[in-house]
């Protein structure tokens, strides 16, 4: 069967892939891009933990065709730090301790950061809904939440964050 | 937001009790960090796995050879390839773990292993399983404990016969065992009481619910050997269990741990490993099987669902005077439920002189259970903790000085037996107590509950290796499977013992092959045993590094002394050496410097958890809100206590979750109704306070840091501290997991209707 030829940009390189018509984003980006960093812990859009941001929209790449990633842009976990520095929520996920495991990490992450990119200074709550479409079952979410909040001000004090 | 208390660590400690990024961190923050599913190897197959549609049936015929001369199809497996462990001589059980991975002769729950498929995509191998024919002649199924003990019951296993019955039964049964335990005079100890309280409990199959679904890669030889990556609690017991299985020597097959995505129990029994092994062998290529979340549900965990009655009888004064226990627990398919750590531990936090508890381990036609957190214990604890709370209302007093009354102490007899050794429960209760959180007045609506909880922990067999490197920094190599920070808390105890800088100090997770045997990842054992191999491991280096020194400044070794990370004269003589300085001549003192510890850990710490909930209920729609919630926790010592915190405040919300939402639904024809996370609802950030901690630390004197195990004691509180704030709120009891809104609605309806006009 002829496969479908995307081109899109993922973490800001140019990427081509093949895939299948019904293939999902996220084995597309795990399996053709190698991009082991989104995770699959439900393939039904429940977990949050293949988070993306795609043309800039927090999204489940478990619940998005391959083929409908032509031409958008991606980012995920892989592309939050730069080669200096790690992204601030990334730092504070470190610090305090907001993993146990690791394997929702990386969506927590992605979420987290398309929060703060356009809410710089978010209360608890606000955190905890724009968290709660990703599943942790380590920590009971407090040291993430706590960790999201952190990174917030650190980001506010840094002068890194502005408000849309 | 409340401020998290810092424990009250040994200030002689300098490295210990401090919390320095885990040596894993980078690599999980940025997606580096490889889990199961994360491995590709050249030319490697993806795998499928053909499930039962039926909770109980005979397997009649399976033909593959549709499926075989499919597209990609490379190899297909059934029960036919295993060997028949029972022909050899095997242990019962582990040929029941060998049915259980793969299906022989029937099937005996929804989701079963009949059948596998490799190929060249997960897409073909899946449609190659579904092109499996299976003839089944469907048999009757048992869903409950009560229908599984009925006395007309359908039989899950041929030739079961209860143990624990005397006389020996003579009739097949469901029922796998039975366990008692005991102690004083029962009629003596009720009529003695002022008040008794006997009530019955439910509560129904919850799984584990790691985000990470099981997931194993095999690449097998030409040479019948095989190199396996998998996400699991204990690689060392995953190669024993597969081998057993494919009827191999255990070190035909080696084993390299990739990071696990949580496992609470639940990832320390094998499932597809054995299947890819095969594969593999069978086609030549590596193998990657990889379960979707609906086969996790129905194949993997869960924990039991159970049935429970208590009752317990007190004085006025609030002396416990007897208690009368009885539970079932499902095992699932196979015989193994946790009944008898629940009947170990369900009395265990308190003095009662007269007691009896008997329980069953009860097969039904249901995925076998597998350990989650404290196994057996969260459910025992929710039945007498809840009516501990109807007791301590019915002679007024509170609730946590009732517990105090009759808290066990050191020297108290245990009542599964022993003597305690040195435990801090009632510094728990006392820190709940005296906790600001359990002063705060409440508003409408609105209750407030306690319960407190015991768990053994573990010791068992732990190897560690510590290799200082030629830069003076060192690598602990351990082979505990690290679920949850611990190769922070190896590092922090080595880098102790030698008196340097944690971040001196890596610590990995080797293969099978690479570091000596170890016992799975639970029971709260890793910092406790593998933790005491490691601190072993690096005094053996400290005498090897005074013994060079010696040598060096040509003195006896025992007037060097190992001081803040280099050796030191008594009398100050000589020019101090430094770890670094010796490792870097450790060529003229007898080459590199290396050490390896191997125990089976004695001296295990119990744990115990105290723990307060706030909640409010919606009277019109049977909402329960979690406003507030304390745990306070005996660690012993907190390693690194980040990760104690984040272990306690784990353990608290997987128990919310099991109090308030979580449950298997299984129609009557004996299907999983909610095999994914939208309908098995965990609970989410939203739904959720901040989980406030008091780390108590009563040191395990049987530990060189005092370590006691923090994993798994939080769990087993709140199933009963959310039932007993929804019972002040509300004024209503409920016996029934999970205290969901419906169940909620109804219990405050009846409770009306009885009481009112």
């Amino acid at each position: 069967m002829a496969r479908t030829h995307v081109t899109c940009t993922i973490n800001g390189d140019e990427t081509e892939f093949l895939c299948e018509q019904d293939e999902t984003l996220l084995n597309a980006l795990r399996d053709d891009v190698g991009l082991t960093g989104v995770k699959e812990g439900c393939g039904t859009g429940d977990c949050g933990a293949c988070s993306v941001l795609l043309n800039n929209r927090l999204t489940c790449a478990c619940l998005v065709f391959a083929p409908e990633a032509d031409g958008a842009t991606i980012v995920t976990v892989e592309g939050l730090a730069s080669a200096e520095a790690l992204h601030p929520v990334q730092q504070t996920f470190l610090e305090g301790a907001a993993l146990q495991c690791g394997v929702c990490t990386p969506g927590f992450l992605v979420a987290a950061k398309a929060l703060l990119d356009h809410n710089p200074d978010p209360t608890e709550t606000e955190v905890r809904y724009a968290l709660a479409g990703n599943l942790c079952r380590c920590t009971g979410y407090d040291k993430i939440v706590r960790a999201v909040l952190d990174a917030a001000a650190d980001m506010r004090s840094d002068g890194a964050l502005t408000a849309d | 937001m409340t401020v998290t208390d810092e424990p009250t660590a040994n200030p002689g400690y300098k490295q210990v009790g401090t919390r320095p990024i885990r040596p894993d961190g980078l690599d999980k923050v940025t997606g580096k960090a490889r889990f199961g599913a994360d491995l590709v190897l050249p030319g490697m197959l993806e795998g499928a796995v053909l499930r039962s549609p039926h909770p109980h049936a005979t397997i009649v015929a399976i033909d593959t050879s549709a499926a075989e001369a499919m597209p990609g199809v490379h190899a297909v497996i059934t029960g036919a390839d295993f060997p028949d462990l029972a022909a050899n001589g095997a242990r019962p059980d582990d040929v029941l773990m060998s049915k259980n991975v793969m299906a022989r002769d029937k099937v005996l729950y929804e989701g079963h292993p009949v059948a596998a498929v490799a190929a060249a995509t997960r897409k073909q191998a899946k449609a190659a399983a579904a092109a499996i024919d299976v003839t089944y002649e469907l048999l009757p199924h048992v869903l409950t404990v009560e229908q599984a003990m009925a006395d007309d019951a359908p039989i899950l296993h041929e030739g079961m016969r209860t143990r624990g019955l005397d006389p020996a039964p003579e009739v097949d049964s469901n029922i796998a065992s039975r366990i008692t335990h005991e102690r004083g005079d029962l009629d003596q100890g009720f009529a003695d009481a002022d008040l008794v309280v006997e009530r019955s409990f439910t509560t129904k199959p919850v799984h584990q619910g790691y985000i990470e679904p099981h997931a194993a890669v095999a690449d097998a030889s030409q040479d019948g050997r095989a190199n396996l990556w998998c996400s699991s609690q204990g690689h060392f017991s995953m190669r024993t269990s597969t081998a057993k299985v494919l009827g191999w020597e255990p070190t035909r097959i080696k084993v390299t741990p990739a990071e696990i995505g949580g496992g609470f129990g639940g990832k320390t029994v094998i499932y597809l490993e054995p299947l890819a092994t095969l594969l593999s062998l069978r086609s030549g290529r590596p193998v990657r099987l990889v379960m979707d979340r609906d086969e996790v549900f129905r194949a993997s965990g869960p924990a039991s669902g159970t049935s429970l009655r208590v009752k317990v009888g007190v004085t006025e004064d609030g002396q416990l005077t007897a208690a009368d226990v009885w539970m079932a627990f499902e095992a699932g398919a196979n015989p193994g439920s946790p009944v008898g750590a629940a009947g170990m531990t369900v009395l265990a936090p308190y003095d009662i002189p007269n007691f009896f508890v008997e329980g069953f381990d009860v097969v039904v036609n249901k995925p076998r259970v597998a350990a989650y957190r404290a196994p057996g214990a969260p459910m025992a604890a929710f039945a007498v903790e809840s009516v501990l709370d109807e007791l301590a209302a019915g002679i007024g007093i509170d609730p946590v000085e009732l517990r105090l009354r009759n808290a066990v102490t050191e020297g108290s007899q245990a009542a599964y037996g022993p003597k305690f050794p040195v435990i801090g429960f009632v510094e728990t209760l006392e820190a709940i107590r005296d906790h600001p959180h359990y002063q705060t007045e409440l508003g409408p609506n609105q209750g407030r509950g306690v319960a407190a909880g015991f768990w053994f922990n573990a010791g068992m067999n732990s190897t560690a290796t510590v290799n200082v490197n030629e830069d003076g920094n060192l690598t602990v190599v351990v082979g505990s499977p690290d679920i949850g920070g611990s190769r922070s808390s190896m590092c922090l105890m080595a880098a102790e013992e030698l008196g340097i800088d944690v971040g001196r100090v890596n610590a990995i997770v080797a293969d099978t092959e690479t570091v000596g045997f170890n016992d799975v990842t639970g029971g709260s054992r890793v910092t406790l045993a593998t933790g005491a191999a490691v601190v072993d491991a690096c005094r053996q280096i400290k005498d090897d590094l005074r013994g060079r020194a010696a040598k060096t400044w040509d003195v006896e070794v025992d007037v060097v002394e190992w001081v803040d990370g280099q050796a030191q004269h008594v009398d100050g003589s000589e020019t101090p050496l430094t770890l670094g300085e010796l490792a870097a001549k450790w060529g003229r003192t007898g080459g590199p410097i290396s050490a390896t510890a191997a125990l089976n850990a004695r001296g295990v710490g119990p744990a115990f958890s105290t723990q307060v909930c706030d909640v409010e209920v919606d009277p019109e729609t049977g909402e329960v809100t979690v406003l507030r919630y304390t745990t306070a926790q005996d660690a012993g010592t907190a390693i690194h206590p980040s990760y104690v915190e984040g272990q306690m405040q784990g353990g608290v919300v997987q128990g919310i979750g099991w109090a308030l939402n979580e449950e298997y639904i299984y129609s009557d024809d004996g299907h999983l109704e909610n095999p994914g996370f939208l309908d098995y609802r965990v609970p989410v950030a939203s739904d959720l306070p901040m989980i406030d901690t008091v780390v108590v630390e009563v040191p395990n004197p049987a530990h060189p840091y005092g370590v006691r195990g923090v994993g798994e004691v939080g769990i087993v509180p709140p199933l009963a501290a959310v039932g007993n704030a929804i019972a002040a709120a509300t004024g209503v009891r409920l016996t029934d997991l999970p205290m969901s809104p419906p169940r909620v609605l109804d219990a405050i309806n009846r409770a009306a209707g009885d009481g009112g006009d």
